[in-house]
């Protein structure tokens, strides 16, 4: 297996971008991606697109097509792969191009994910959103993604006595994050009281615990390390990938405060690269709500379980605490557009890694890890990067 | 100068609280009042409808002044809730305060600047001399589904402008007009309530439209902010028009006696008139006014006035803020019956 590094990234500000299609937000992340890894298209075997909603909210399936169309890669018949699992599709669709390059069929790939869900109603996106959970079980019946991840958070108050302050200072955090990332949806600072009395949406999660549903994309490119040294390419390596599986609703699960798949593709991640939690200098995790940030840090192995939110709220996931989380401001302030999402949960660790973040860097950050999931975590995807 | 010659308003007496609506959704009422700073909002009674409320206010500005119907040569009535599709509601205006036949008339329709339209016909034909008097109405029996956010603002009400040359009471100086193509609420032809685009109503509709008009027409005047008592901008809901005066450089002083929305809700149409109506109330010789309407799909109309020593020979006791305290309380259960949205089921 060939390692495999990114070389160049392109990413939008997220948000309310009602001037532009899906189409523009592809092409202008492609284009970025491809102008700062320094290739043409030219030298481009494969592109891969997260998206997860396009046919629902914009009536538009064969993203993949659309996207390599314009951004002008059809003229050598580019091989164009869509790769969908719900808020999960751009760290997926990384995967797939990282597998495909480890495993020498290519040797550089385009990976990007874009979403737009502000172009229609708010019950519109809420139901596309909905789509990622089980139509049959779930959906049909009336449960929300946030009342799914209200049952969840309530689970693990019952059993950990996790409070309302902690997860408002999961949001806090974040939001404290955001201010310093100039394209972020939210980048403004909110405190805990604020938060905590923000409408209630499904008991607990008030409206601040909730991730945005934003428009916005991201791209990078990747490229075999071994093709990346000769071009002298300033590169950061995927060291680790792990993904897992967990049932699609949430009540065939047996406990409710926990979101295995993330556990699992974590640990087949950290065994990949043979590294361990305490090796990482910073993580970018799935936050779609507070409590699935609180839950996904106890499954990696940050934090033993139940201890994740009273640390937090210690400020050890701060900048500046010991393992800084969604330095970006994750998806509760950075903006969460579903396929674009794990896309730029990369971008910011490679920032990172490469010294680039600026007033929100992380000092000597060598190795990050970009944690995904869709649905309530029935599709898991993580990698962790290293600065080379 | 072409300009104001006389104004009529008119509120139905009827309104429900924010609260009531919100109980029976099992919403937040606090919450939604807050959010949107609207706390009741008005409800035309089972027998008022756009006719009725611009017959309303339209004899209450006749009624100001020496004229009668031989002097009004245009009637124009903005709405997007005329009762009839075909056939028009300025026909029965015109009527109703002996202007027939010898008049021109017709009813305007682009969402909730119908009216502000209206005022720029009549104040091009008075110019041109067509005319001596034009009337202009803006007035609106607007509809909001049940359960949907615009339940919450959507009222009635409306006013009339008559404009003229002679015995003006406040002068148009400076008119224009900010359009584009941006949809951002609409209704169908046989639909019953109107859609929305929910945030997109507001950045790329309401405020780069309001903002652009306001600033271009003080650009006009050659004015600023400090120069004028008052500013009157459409108002949806009670925050939009705050933040958009405040944007453009005025202050609570100038912004609240125009601003109607928090207690009367969205009167569309006639939201601009009886907010202009307010302050014609009690504005002053000399003092200036700046008034910018907005009508979603969409575009803004904006207006530079001047108050005249004329408007202290007009009969302005009865006012827009004593209409607004005579209003009474209803449940929603008479809010909708009022409103037709009990379904009888089909007769026999």
């Amino acid at each position: 297996m060939r390692d495999v590094s990114i070389i160049g990234t392109g990413i939008t500000k997220f948000g309310e971008l009602w001037d532009k299609s899906l189409r523009q937000l592809g092409l202008e992340t492609g284009l970025a991606a491809i102008s700062d890894a320094e290739i043409t298209s030219k030298d481009i075997d494969a592109l891969y697109i997260g998206n997860m909603a396009a046919g629902s909210t914009l009536q538009q399936e064969h993203v993949s097509a659309l996207i390599a169309d314009y951004c002008g890669l059809t003229e050598q018949n580019i091989p164009a792969t869509r790769v969908e699992a719900a808020s999960a599709s751009g760290g997926l669709a990384l995967r797939q191009a990282y597998m495909a390059i480890a495993g020498g069929f290519i040797d550089i790939a385009v990976v990007g994910g874009a979403e737009k869900m502000t172009d229609v109603s708010d019950s519109e996106s809420t139901y596309a959103i909905s789509m990622g959970s089980d139509e049959q079980w779930e959906s049909k019946a009336g449960a929300t993604f946030t009342s799914l991840h209200a049952i969840i958070a309530q689970s693990h108050m019952n059993k950990y006595g996790t409070t309302r302050e902690e997860l408002s200072a999961i949001s806090s955090k974040n939001h404290y994050h955001a201010s310093m990332n100039p394209l972020a949806q939210f980048p403004f600072t909110l405190n805990i009281e604020v938060i905590s009395n923000s409408g209630m949406v499904s008991s607990p999660l008030r409206m601040l615990d909730c991730a945005p549903n934003s428009d916005g994309a991201a791209a990078v490119v990747l490229c075999a390390t071994e093709k990346a040294k000769r071009m002298n390419k300033k590169s950061i390596k995927i060291i680790g990938s792990g993904q897992a599986s967990d049932t699609l609703s949430l009540h065939h699960r047996k406990e409710l405060y926990k979101l295995p798949a993330i556990g699992i593709a974590a640990k087949r991640a950290f065994q990949s690269c043979n590294k361990k939690p305490k090796d990482l200098d910073l993580i970018e995790i799935h936050d779609n709500y507070t409590i699935s940030e609180i839950i996904a840090l106890e499954e990696i192995g940050i934090f033993k379980p139940g201890e994740a939110a009273k640390k937090s709220f210690e400020g050890e996931t701060k900048l500046g605490g010991k393992i800084p989380v969604n330095t970006s401001g994750g998806l509760k302030a950075r903006g969460h557009a579903p396929g674009a999402t794990g896309i730029a949960q990369i971008i910011e660790i490679v920032q990172q890694l490469r010294g680039e973040a600026g007033n929100r860097q992380v000092k000597n950050a060598k190795i990050g890890m970009a944690e995904n999931h869709g649905g309530t975590a029935a599709t898991a995807v993580v990698h962790i990067l290293e600065a080379e | 100068m072409s300009g104001i010659v006389s104004y009529g308003a008119y509120v139905p007496i009827y309104k429900i609280e924010t609260g009531e609506i919100a109980s029976v959704w099992g919403a937040d009422g606090s919450a939604w009042a807050r959010n949107l700073n609207v706390y009741s909002k008005s409800v035309p009674g089972p027998d008022e409808d756009v006719i009725t409320i611009s017959v309303e206010a339209t004899r209450q500005a006749m009624k100001r002044t020496n004229l009668n119907g031989d002097h009004i040569g245009a009637i124009y009535t903005g709405s997007e809730s005329h009762p009839y599709a075909v056939k028009p509601t300025s026909t029965i205006v015109a009527e109703a305060i002996s202007a027939t036949p010898h008049l021109t008339a017709a009813d305007y329709e682009f969402a909730c600047k119908a009216g502000t339209a209206a005022i720029q016909t009549c104040l091009g034909m008075v110019g041109d001399k067509q005319i001596e008097n034009g009337i202009a109405i803006g007035v609106d029996t607007s509809q909001g589904a049940p359960g949907d956010a615009l339940e919450y603002s959507a009222s009635a009400g409306g006013g009339a402008l008559i404009i003229g040359k002679k015995n003006v009471i406040a002068e148009i100086n400076h008119t224009t007009s900010y359009t584009t193509d941006t949809p951002d609420f609409w209704r169908r032809e046989g639909q019953k309530y109107p859609r929305h685009g929910g945030r997109f109503t507001g950045k790329p509709a309401f405020f780069k439209h309001v903002m652009n008009c306001g600033m271009k027409t003080m650009e006009m005047a050659g004015s600023k902010p400090e120069d004028y008592k008052f500013i009157v901008t459409h108002q949806p809901n009670g925050k939009f028009p705050i933040r958009a005066a405040k944007s453009l450089g005025f202050t609570k002083e100038q912004f609240e006696t125009g601003l109607l929305t928090p207690r009367i809700g969205n009167t569309y149409s006639g939201a601009i008139f009886l907010g202009l109506a307010a302050i014609l109330d009690i504005a002053k010789p000399g003092d200036r006014i700046l008034a910018v309407a907005y009508g979603s799909g969409a575009g803004s109309d904006g207006f530079d006035i001047t108050v005249t020593d004329h408007i202290t020979k007009i009969d302005r006791t009865e006012t827009t803020e004593k209409m607004i305290e005579k209003m009474k309380i209803i449940n929603y259960a008479t809010y909708a019956k009022y409103r037709g949205k009990l379904n009888m089921g089909a007769s026999k």
